[in-house]
């Protein structure tokens, strides 16, 4: 298991992927700053 | 990953506290997912955008691997992943990311 508390984190989804607010709301849930977000979209 | 996004993060990359940063991926397949990881560990494969050239050389994990579903709480991972977990290809964007961390540790 990976220790995410207190790591800054890039969240980079994808549309067709997971997103980049769900990794968010993940990351910030295990102790995480988030300090970059975004989802791509390939269309 | 596009070049603006690429420059994006580069500059939050350098902007510093580099060793605490960590990657966190939601890409759909291994191919997408391989390409992005190399790209943010080993520089841009495709020598087009901004990473070209340049190894950030940060963690990179996917939020399928079960090293990162074990470290956030199981209410919270089945909200915002919940049903895709089963959909997207975990096995092969596990794979992809082993590859990516031993080519990264050979060179």
């Amino acid at each position: 298991m990976i220790d995410l508390k207190g790591k800054l984190v890039l969240a980079l989804g994808e549309r067709d992927g997971v997103p980049g607010p769900a990794l968010q709301a993940c990351a910030e849930s295990a102790g995480a700053v988030v300090v970059y977000m975004a989802t791509q979209c390939f269309v | 990953m596009d070049l603006e996004e690429q420059e994006s993060i580069r500059r939050v990359a350098e902007g510093g506290h580099k060793d605490r940063m960590v990657v966190l991926l939601g890409t759909p397949t291994a191919g997408s997912t391989m390409m992005t990881a190399t790209t943010l560990t080993q520089g841009d494969p495709s020598y087009a955008g901004p990473l070209a050239g340049v190894p950030l050389g940060l963690p990179t994990y996917h939020i399928l691997e079960d090293d990162v579903r074990q470290a956030i709480p199981a209410d919270v991972y089945q909200r915002e992943v919940g049903p895709l977990e089963f959909v997207l290809d975990r096995e092969g964007i596990t794979r992809a990311l082993q590859a990516v961390r031993e080519r990264s540790h050979q060179t």
